[in-house]
């Protein structure tokens, strides 16, 4: 066996993670599944490559911690309160029935009380990891039946803090540790209020510091240290992590800085829930399985059967649309990771007896593996009730972005902007300037910290699903760059741009953006307007020229592209652009001419009205049509 | 050669047309038949007259399809003749481009057909409204069909509707096909 450092160990997961997880995503099987066969593929009944599983799971919940600060960061405090009804009593009704339901068939399999209460509502209590993970992979975390499950999962988050704590309460009997309780509760207050301080008050002056500053790795590093600190901070005083977190991120998802965070944790939530899924497999205790494989496959079956059930008969109460209750309940129906700890205190306090710790960590364990596998099912039955005739609407899944991204908020992308917030049309804006950004939220906007062309910034402004980016960045480069970022990764997403003179207007068009203004031609024009009418042409007749004047420029423009390069480099570009402005003065002059032998300027003076025989009959009312 | 229709369509917000839409979406796809939609192509009033005569000359058969507004045409629609149908190009020396061609007026009217007669809402036949516009074709060397009417555009029903399209279709394929015209559909029956 070769020797276990940590850098070994490191390459063993991601080499696991890089085979199966497209494996499984590409026999769409979702990559919680692929990281659950390479934990088991890599763990001690696979090619026993990694030994210390609980040390690697309890490290790998960070990811868990991580991802309720990620969540926490898309709920500002406005829809958290919207949500308190789905939360609360959705919560507790789907713990009472789920949880009743499990200590009763626990206790029928001879379980003491105790022992059965605290079982049956450990099952209760779903993976949050899990159910996060495929609703995203599904697009279902926005629809009201994502918000629902959530909800229900949020609460089980809040209600495992005093689960655990009961175990060891019930274990010593009854009461007695009355002060201790006092004291427990004003150290979760005291956290609590930390968390409120730090979030509320402490972190966005600090990142706006750091902001400034331009050093993303001090950004990143300072993101992490906020959600390390957080958890610190809760663990101290005895409550989820998570839940810290998830508060942590709630506070700030009202801050310009939400989506820059919500970048820089994304890798690290992400590798981090893998090797949660990975340690969750690689906790699968395939010699119990081998010992006693009717037992288990009856208590993963009937806590499935009794959790799949429950819910789906709590989901008429909870709201959920009547197609989407078998979803729901699928989503909900695996153990939670909250119930490892439970089992854990509960076989150290003597009230589960025998093997059953072990047995129910297993059972857990298995149920999160099937879930890929019940929504497969889910799937599959939808498919044949469609194909019954039994038609159901679709969903109407509530976008959880804005429909256009405006990147750049400066001069230009300010005026798109205000024009479409003044159509009701809501847009999430991105910028890269801190001060700017203070100025522009004083009045309500919705603009976000970041550098516009990195294509995890772009995601996490929803480009995946809105329908438009206004491009109005002042760097041609930056653009540019972005240009090729957005066709290449979004090519749905309709690209309006801003081009800064005709050799930015020609590299943006070579690279398929369509809709490209030059910045100053627009206004150029209606100072040539203005010029003309000063000097006694008529304002319509000024208007119609210069109509015809862009006509003419943008026909000329167009053509002349394939002649123009698309340089590189500034200098070249710079010598281009004088190019360009020759071709276009020569073009202009060849319109005149044109026009002068034609129908508009030189016809102005020639034959008043009635002259000429055909003008008496003139149905035009003017002395030239 | 086959024969080809060149549609002029003019309806300020499309996208809130009832009967227009219906009218044009059952005609649109036929082969032969080009639509051009003013609104959509022209938001700035800025006509490319040059792009509009080169469609007329491709064209044996002129449709001008427009709601009734003001007892004429829609804006646009009025812009647009003034400026496509020029001296020197339509009419008068030289002005022989569209000589020739069919012009056919298609249009959907809000009020019933009783609304329009002495003494009603609008005080007039409706044909007291159509020389305006006819004369325009006759002047311009065009030949002049009878016109395509929907009266009560705001409440004829769905499948009332969906006859009167099916009828305008076929009055495009009559005219594709250079034949005697069907009768125009005059809308729902007058309450």
């Amino acid at each position: 066996m070769p020797e276990h450092n940590l850098l070994f160990e490191v390459m063993v997961y991601l080499g696991a993670a890089v085979v199966f997880v497209p494996l499984a995503t590409r026999f769409k099987l979702g990559s919680v599944l692929g990281y659950l066969i390479a934990g088991c593929a890599i763990g001690p009944w696979g090619l026993r490559l990694v030994r210390d599983v609980d040390a690697i799971l309890h490290f790998a919940e960070f990811g868990v911690v991580l991802m309720l600060f990620i969540i926490g960061l898309e709920l500002d405090p406005k829809r958290l309160l919207e949500m308190r009804r789905p939360i609360f009593l959705g919560g507790s009704l789907q713990m009472f029935v789920c949880g009743v339901l499990l200590a009763v068939g626990g206790f029928a399999l001879g379980l003491p009380w105790k022992g059965a209460l605290v079982g049956g509502f450990a099952l209760a209590l779903s993976s949050t990891a899990i159910a996060v993970q495929t609703m995203r992979e599904r697009g279902v975390a926005g629809a009201p039946t994502g918000t629902t499950a959530f909800a229900v999962l949020l609460f089980q988050d809040i209600a495992a803090i005093p689960l655990i704590a009961v175990v060891p309460l019930l274990a010593a009997g009854a009461g007695g540790h009355g002060g201790g309780g006092w004291l427990g509760a004003a150290r979760v207050a005291g956290a609590i209020a930390a968390v409120v301080v730090v979030g509320r008050y402490l972190t966005r002056p600090i990142l706006r510091m750091v902001a400034r500053t331009g050093l993303r790795e001090a950004f990143t590093a300072f993101a992490l240290l906020l959600v390390v600190g957080i958890a610190q901070i809760m663990a101290a005083a005895g409550v989820s992590m998570a839940l810290g977190a998830f508060l942590a991120g709630v506070l700030l998802a009202s801050s310009e800085y939400r989506h820059a965070l919500e970048t820089d944790i994304e890798p690290f939530k992400g590798l981090l829930m893998g090797l949660f899924f990975i340690a969750v497999g690689m906790s699968i205790d395939f010699g119990l399985v081998a010992s006693r494989p009717l037992v288990i496959v009856a208590l993963v079956v009937g806590l499935l059967a009794i959790k799949l059930l429950a819910l789906r008969a709590i989901g008429k109460p909870l709201g959920v649309a009547p197609g989407d209750r078998w979803l729901f309940a699928a989503l909900l129906a695996q153990g939670g990771e909250f119930a490892f700890v439970v089992f854990g205190v509960a076989g150290e306090a003597h009230l589960l007896p025998g093997a059953w710790d072990a047995l129910l960590t297993l059972v857990v364990a298995l149920s999160m593996a099937l879930t890929p596998f019940l929504l497969l099912a889910y799937d599959q039955l939808l498919r044949l009730a469609r194909r019954r005739g039994s038609s159901r609407p679709d969903d109407v899944v509530e976008d959880e972005g804005a429909p256009v991204v405006i990147a750049g908020f400066g001069r230009f992308g300010q005026i798109v902007g205000r024009y479409l917030f003044a159509s009701g049309i809501r847009a999430t804006v991105l910028d890269h300037d801190a001060d700017q950004i203070d100025l522009l939220r004083k009045f309500g906007f919705r603009v976000f910290y970041g550098d516009a062309t990195r294509l995890d910034l772009l995601r996490a402004a929803g480009a995946e699903h809105a329908k438009l980016l206004v491009l109005a960045i002042d760097d041609p480069d930056a653009s540019v760059r972005l240009a090729e970022v957005a066709r290449q990764h979004f090519p749905k997403l309709r690209v309006i741009a801003r081009a800064r003179n005709v050799s930015h207007w020609v590299a943006l068009r070579k690279r398929g953006v369509d809709a490209v203004e030059r910045e100053t031609f627009e206004s150029a024009l209606r100072s040539g307007r203005a010029a003309l009418v000063s000097l006694g042409v008529g304002a319509y007749e000024a208007r119609e020229r210069a109509d015809r004047f862009r006509r003419h420029n943008l026909a000329n423009l167009e053509e002349l592209m394939p002649h123009f390069e698309d340089e590189a480099d500034r200098f070249s570009r710079a010598r281009a652009g004088r190019e360009q402005l020759e071709a276009q003065i020569a073009a202009d002059r060849a319109e005149l001419d044109r026009s002068i032998g034609g129908s508009w300027s030189a016809e102005r003076d020639h034959e008043p009205k009635g002259e000429r025989a055909p003008a008496e009959s003139d149905p035009a009312h003017e002395d030239r049509a | 050669m086959a024969r080809s229709i060149a549609l002029i369509y003019a309806h300020p917000y499309p996208d809130r047309s009832r009967a227009g839409r219906v009218l044009l979406d059952c005609v649109r796809d036929m082969p032969g038949v080009e639509v051009r939609s003013l609104y959509d192509l022209y938001p700035d009033f800025a006509i490319d007259v040059e792009a509009e005569r080169a469609a007329l000359a491709r064209a044996d058969v002129v449709v001008w399809q427009s709601p009734f507004y003001w007892y004429g045409m829609p804006s646009l629609l009025h812009l647009w003749i003034e400026k496509v149908l020029a001296h020197g190009w339509a009419y008068g020396v030289g002005g022989t481009n569209v000589h020739g061609k069919t012009a056919l007026w298609a249009t959907t009217t809000g009020a019933l057909e009783s609304a329009y007669a002495p003494g009603e809402m609008h005080g007039h036949p409706f044909d007291a409204f159509v020389p305006a516009i006819s004369q325009t074709a006759i002047f311009c060397g065009m030949k002049w069909v009878e016109p395509f009417v929907l009266h009560g555009a705001h409440r004829v029903d769905a499948d009332a509707l969906d006859a009167a399209a099916e009828g305008y279709r076929r009055r495009l394929e009559a005219l594709l096909a250079d034949e005697p015209l069907p009768p125009s559909h005059g809308g729902p029956p007058d309450a």
